[in-house]
């Protein structure tokens, strides 16, 4: 059951007496990794998650920020890497359908969904199936359920060959007033179950994802749930009429360990007791054992308190939207969550202990694999011959390569609320009826964090904030997602605590705290770990959602300027290094939060204050590569000054002209303005700590110096491939580039 | 004037329909599938969406809800009746339009803007549109990949029937055909979405052009 010796005598001494069957199911449940955060609860209390616009922090189903004027949002991000793992589809649908459903509990309609997503390489056949399944599983869902899928990210390294990762984002738009919670209150008021039948999928599903992914996973199929979005849409429509109409006293999910965890969560946040009727659990199929109903993980249900006086309304609401509504218990005054089968206690559990999962803390040991990875020398690596072709192998990359091909079988304008499309920095969003709007990003850097776990949970978060900060929003929350490899091994635990550390330090620089999000540890197969891979979801607000930027060129003659710290860069960790050279090594620069915090708020209030509306990060691939996405988006070329390659080269290059094209670093941006703006433009580019013109935009070609000179369509031609073809195979007559 | 929107389990434009209605300038009224009435509605619109969870085939279920039956005696009647998406694909199971919407022959859900040509501006949905104009429109179906037998094509194209024809086609469609009417040319169904372009705070209102075209043909 995934209890060690130790925890099954710990069990015994709050008991006080040996557990059943079903009791122990529940421990088991509840004490997994995923439901009780046994191996990371102590570092997470590292992450800051207090502020002005904070409404609720972690602890509730999702975490809520004041957007102003009454508003707010609810978001959270959650992994669901080994379901996906085993059934891809399902996975990535289901775990769309639990995030949804963790912003319903909030009372919030659900408007935006993301997903950070990370797989092996395509050119193994197993990599190319998890992927091409999980983005249709991603759209399946989400599609059908009518809530725009409008960003995300994916990445592919060998590190996560056979063990993907799928997080979901979801995000919520909910007043003020209506906020829900979760907490069970008032003793003889009813615990009402809505939505779908109780079958036997995804029974141990919690303790399925708490453990390394061996060939006996594929065997754990059936731990898998099985996901149906028009039930979900229907859950969604009801409980927000249940919530409008007031009928409501709290709300909860059924996520990982069902009834059991939801139930004893209600519980133990409002000091009550909850007795289940385990009998009355609507079945989709025959036999089940009660301990089966309580910890089954069958979709698109959740768990309703009502005042009694008021279940009749509720259930004749659910019977209009066609779903199920049913009094499965009632809240008590003991804190017991009991479980009677036909007038017969079967189990009796404390949600206080239930929920008092045991905590490790273990020591932080600098792993031997450091010093080995961080060696790099420039020098180690050749400068090549015709950078021509290096920018295209860059740009047809699969990790730099157009999303296009993911993204249009993503229905991303339904709820009529989407103002910026997929391809920018961030996801915008306007509030209808309002010009307040949103902006969202989801962000991981795997490589980075691997290669410098304390700078690269750092940079995660300078990532997101950057490109909140490029669209003109300004950022307020973070969600995270942190998937990790076993934390019972020290170099799993160095990079678990290193990484929160690095987050950390970076949220309170930017005054953005973690408000939610979840753990998953033991992303492991027999070819070893995953990166280690923080995803951060960071919200930021609009108050006019009319004044934002993108990142295409949009006018020929604008002048184009790079602001920011460029002396840093660097090729340690960078994709040109590991795309062209197979290198992944050294230790990548930065960040320096500070100056990362500086340059993003210039650059936001020059897109707030209507004088820049062409912004971008240069992030992966470096400058010229941030360059050519810019081109390519507005479809309009770029003319590089006179003398400017040999400046980037003499300069940020260090002599090297690989270096200046293709390094990274942090905290740079690129912004396009007409001419007759230059002047605004420079006296707001002073606060800056370095800026420079790089070029004029006009014309179908991109041109460096005698570096560079490719025209836009030969660049479109590499960089908007299917990402779904098979490498190497001829696709519309040009050589698909693996 | 009052502008109907169907709302069948699983419809997820309904919403978005009703607020184009009021970007038209003009009155919403929902319409619940469970209801046989349309509340004395001028026009109806039978939105997008995956009603009944698309289970068995897309719009095969909600053919047969309660508000269908009003809806098909005052689309009989002359009234304007505009199917989009998922509704198209409603209108034709209900046999109000010809042809059928198969997947799209690339096997992926499409979600993406699309250029399309009005073909006809005789219809009360393409009225207000010049004929041979261009639009750019969303769309975002996985079965929008129109199909009739070469009879039924050749009356359609005949007939004058073809509404809109893509410019670059997305999903296989005969004849590259994104939208089409009725015998009576009241019904249109069409792939694209207009409602989606219904307001310049998301880029576009071209697809007004069409919403507000049934307008035209009430002053006439």
């Amino acid at each position: 059951m995934g209890l060690s010796g130790a925890e099954y005598e710990r069990i015994l001494g709050l008991m006080g007496r040996e557990p059943n069957y079903l009791e122990l199911s529940l421990f088991s449940v509840m004490w997994s990794e995923h439901c009780g955060y046994k191996n990371s609860r102590p570092l997470l209390r590292r992450f800051p998650n207090e502020g002005p616009r904070v409404l609720q922090g972690p602890g509730e189903n999702a975490g809520v920020v004041s957007l102003g004027d009454g508003w707010a949002l609810a978001f959270k991000m959650e992994s669901h890497n080994h379901p996906s793992a085993v059934e891809p589809y399902e996975g990535a649908a289901t775990g769309v359908g639990g995030i949804i459903r963790d912003i319903l509990a909030m009372g919030a309609r659900p408007v935006a969904l993301l997903d950070s997503l990370r797989f092996g390489p395509l050119d193994e056949e197993r990599n190319r199936y998890l992927f091409r399944e999980v983005v249709r599983g991603i759209g399946g869902y989400g599609n059908a359920v009518g809530v725009p899928t409008v960003g995300g990210e994916v990445e592919f390294s060998p590190a996560y060959s056979g063990n993907p990762l799928v997080n979901a984002m979801c995000v919520g738009l909910i007043r003020v007033d209506d906020l829900m919670r979760s907490r069970a209150t008032g003793e003889g008021n009813a615990v009402v179950l809505l939505g779908s039948k109780t079958g036997r999928d995804g029974i141990h599903g919690a303790t399925f994802a708490s453990d390394e992914l061996t060939e006996e996973s594929e065997s754990k199929r059936s731990n898998v749930q099985v996901g149906d979005p028009f039930a979900e849409k229907m859950l969604i429509e009801c409980c927000l009429e249940l919530l409008g109409q007031d009928l409501l006293v709290s709300l909860q999910d059924l996520g990982a360990a069902g009834i059991t965890s939801s139930a004893s969560e209600m519980a133990a946040g409002g000091g009550v007791g909850i007795d289940i009727e385990v009998e009355k659990v609507p079945r989709r199929e025959a036999g089940m054992e009660p301990w089966e109903v309580m910890i089954s993980e069958s979709q698109e249900r959740m768990l309703a308190v009502v005042e009694p006086e008021r279940v009749e309304e509720a259930l004749a609401l659910a019977e209009r939207y066609g779903i199920g509504g049913t009094v499965v218990g009632r809240v008590a005054g003991h804190g017991d969550l009991r479980v009677v089968d036909n007038g017969e206690v079967v189990g009796t559990v404390s949600a206080e202990h239930l929920a008092d999962a045991p905590a490790y803390e273990r020591e932080v040991l600098r792993p031997a694999y450091l010093d080995e990875v961080q060696k790099f020398e420039v020098a180690e690596i050749p400068e090549p011959g015709d950078y021509n072709e290096v920018l295209l192998s860059i740009l047809s990359h699969p990790n730099l390569r157009s999303r296009r091909s993911i993204y249009n079988q993503y229905d991303h304008q339904v709820g009529t609320n989407t103002v910026v499309l997929p391809g920018a920095d961030a996801a915008v969003m306007r509030i209808k009826g309002t010009r307040r709007g949103f902006a969202v990003t989801t962000d991981g850097r795997g490589r980075h964090c691997y290669l410098d776990p304390r700078g690269g949970g750092a940079a995660t978060v300078a990532e997101a904030y950057r490109n909140l900060s490029c669209v003109g929003a300004e950022p307020v929350a973070v969600t995270d997602c942190l998937n990790f490899g076993s934390p019972e091994k020290p170099a799993g635990y160095y990079q678990l605590a290193e990484c929160i550390e690095g987050m950390s330090e970076a949220c309170e620089v930017f005054g953005t705290p973690v408000v939610s999000g979840n753990v998953s540890l033991f992303n492991e197969t027999d070819r070893g770990p995953i990166y280690p891979t923080p995803t951060v979801g960071m919200v930021g607000v609009f108050e006019d959602v009319g004044r934002h930027a993108t990142p295409g060129f949009k006018r020929g003659g604008d002048m184009v300027v790079v602001i920011g710290g460029s002396s840093r860069v660097s090729l340690a960790g960078s994709e040109y290094a590991e795309i062209v050279h197979g290198r992944v090594a050294g230790r990548p620069p930065g960040p320096d939060l500070a100056s990362e915090k500086k340059t993003a708020d210039l650059v936001r209030e020059m897109v707030r204050s209507g004088l820049v509306d062409t912004a971008h990060d240069v992030s992966g691939g470096g400058e010229i590569v941030a360059v050519a996405e810019m081109a390519l988006a507005g479809g309009l070329g770029i003319e590089y000054e006179e003398g400017e390659l040999e400046r980037m080269t003499e300069g940020q290059g260090g002599g090297r002209r690989d270096v200046a094209l293709f390094g990274e670093s942090g905290d740079t941006f690129l912004v396009a303005v007409p001419q007759e703006r230059w002047e605004e433009l420079e006296d707001a580019l002073s606060r800056a700590a370095g800026y420079d013109l790089i070029g004029t935009v006009g014309g179908d070609r991109i041109r460096v110096g005698d570096a560079i000179d490719l025209k836009l369509s030969d660049l479109r031609r590499a960089h908007e491939q299917d990402l779904f073809g098979i490498p190497g195979e001829v696709v519309g007559g040009s050589e698909a580039v693996g | 004037m009052r502008v109907g929107v169907t709302v069948f389990p699983g419809s997820n434009c309904d919403r978005d329909a009703l607020y184009a209605v009021e970007r038209m300038g003009e009155e919403p009224v929902e319409l619940w599938h469970a209801e046989a009435d349309l509340k004395g509605v001028d026009a109806v619109i039978v939105p997008g969406g995956f009603s009944y969870g698309d289970y068995l085939r897309p719009g095969a279920i909600a053919r047969f809800a309660g508000v269908m039956g009003p809806l098909e005696e005052f689309a009989n009647g002359g009234g304007p009746v505009l199917g989009v998406c998922n509704g198209f694909q409603v209108l034709c199971e209900a046999h109000l339009l010809p042809g059928a919407l198969l997947q799209n022959t690339h096997m992926r859900f499409v979600c993406d803007r699309v250029r399309v040509r009005v073909e006809t501006a005789n219809t009360p949905w393409t009225a207000g549109c010049e004929g041979g104009e261009e639009l750019t429109l969303p769309v975002a179906h996985n079965e929008g990949n129109f199909f009739a037998d070469a009879e039924t094509l050749a009356r359609l194209e005949d007939e004058d029937r073809v509404v809109l024809r893509y410019v670059g086609n997305p999903n296989g469609s005969a004849n590259d055909i994104a939208g089409v009417c009725s015998e009576g040319r009241n019904v249109v169904g069409l792939m694209p979405h207009p409602e989606r372009v219904s307001d310049p705070a998301l880029g576009s209102d071209e697809g007004l052009k069409i919403l507000r075209s049934v307008l035209v043909g009430a002053t006439l």
